[in-house]
């Protein structure tokens, strides 16, 4: 489990993210660590740059993390989060510019068959792409 | 203009309560063009920092600043929790190496601006709070020493403030507005505008 690359889902709304996270483990079960985060501090719409950061912790793997984001917020508050990560750690997580259910369920499935964070990120940009 | 650390306490609480009390203000603005939680996603975040103000002035002034930018990255929840949260960690950091105010402000406020920028992946002209803050360091930068900056940045900030209205959306989520967003005045803006009145009320209060 170690060994593939950990899934981070932030959305505005908690039951988004939850959903989400549902579907993905759905299809890559426990071989892939998901954590997933949504709402502001106090609860509401939103996110929180400290829930972001436990997300990342919780799904933690040496092989990195792949965060995929719902808007705007969701995708600046986790490059914040990113950044007041440990040193050791900022290097290996990404933010994929892909939509959030598919990303992250591709993602996902990408990093179960043991792939790299270049190459899952890859992946779920690819729904980007046109 | 000194900045000794009575003076940097009652400037913060002053912007911080002008940022409170302009809460349904902004919501009003956001939700015309946003998702509206501007206003209570930045009371939120002045709160937290006038929660601090005991802790936040009794650093020197550059770790002040940073404490500041960390308070609004940890609670404001939406994105100008780290946009306004850089603006502040990048000043701070400015003055950690060696830059000094009164002569560096426009230097100083100018990182804060870059970070913002930075962070938004965003310049003036894309109605957001960049189209106050850039005209603000424009003017901090010719009119720094002169008798008459304070309200040359309080007008600056004002009119800066209303050019916003005409202008449309390309960043953030008044973009999705395309158009439509056009007429009115942008929250993150207003809310830019409204720490720099505090600040410039603030310090003419004290001279």
């Amino acid at each position: 489990m170690t060994d593939t690359v950990g899934i981070v889902i932030v959305s505005h709304s908690r039951d988004i993210a939850k959903g989400t996270a549902d579907m993905v483990r759905q299809m890559v079960g426990s071989e892939v660590k998901v954590a997933f985060c949504g709402g502001n501090p106090d609860g509401g719409l939103g996110t929180s740059v400290s829930l972001i950061i436990d997300a990342i912790n919780d799904a933690w793997s040496a092989k990195g993390v792949a965060i995929l984001v719902d808007l705007g917020g969701a995708e600046t508050n986790s490059e914040m989060a990113v950044e007041m990560l440990e040193p050791a750690r900022r290097d290996f997580v990404v933010v994929c510019n892909a939509p959030i259910v598919e990303g992250a369920v591709m993602a996902a499935t990408e990093a179960a068959g043991g792939s790299s964070l270049a190459q899952v990120k890859a992946v779920a940009e690819e729904l980007s792409a046109d | 203009m000194s900045l000794q650390p009575e003076t940097f306490k009652s400037l913060v609480k002053v912007a911080a309560e002008q940022v409170i009390a302009s809460a349904p203000e902004l919501t009003t603005l956001d939700q015309a063009i946003g998702d509206g939680d501007h206003g209570i996603n930045m009371k939120r975040g002045f709160e937290a920092v006038l929660g601090k103000l005991d802790a936040i002035s009794a650093q020197p002034l550059d770790e002040a600043l940073k404490m500041i930018g960390k308070t609004l990255v940890m609670t404001v929840g939406g994105a100008s929790g780290p946009l306004y949260g850089s603006f502040f960690l990048a000043a701070g950091e400015a003055l950690s190496h060696d830059r000094h105010l009164p002569a560096d402000l426009a230097d100083v406020f100018g990182s804060g601006v870059s970070a913002v920028s930075a962070r938004g992946r965003s310049q003036a002209g894309e109605k957001t709070m960049l189209d106050v803050l850039v005209p603000v360091l424009e003017t901090l930068k010719t009119a720094v020493g002169q008798p008459d900056l304070i309200e040359r940045v309080r007008t600056t900030a004002a009119e800066a403030v209303e050019r916003t209205a005409p202008m449309q959306a390309t960043k953030g989520r008044a973009s999705f507005l395309g158009p439509r967003s056009i007429g009115h005045v942008d929250p993150g803006a207003r809310s830019s505008c409204v720490l720099v009145q505090a600040v410039c009320a603030s310090l003419e209060g004290q001279q």
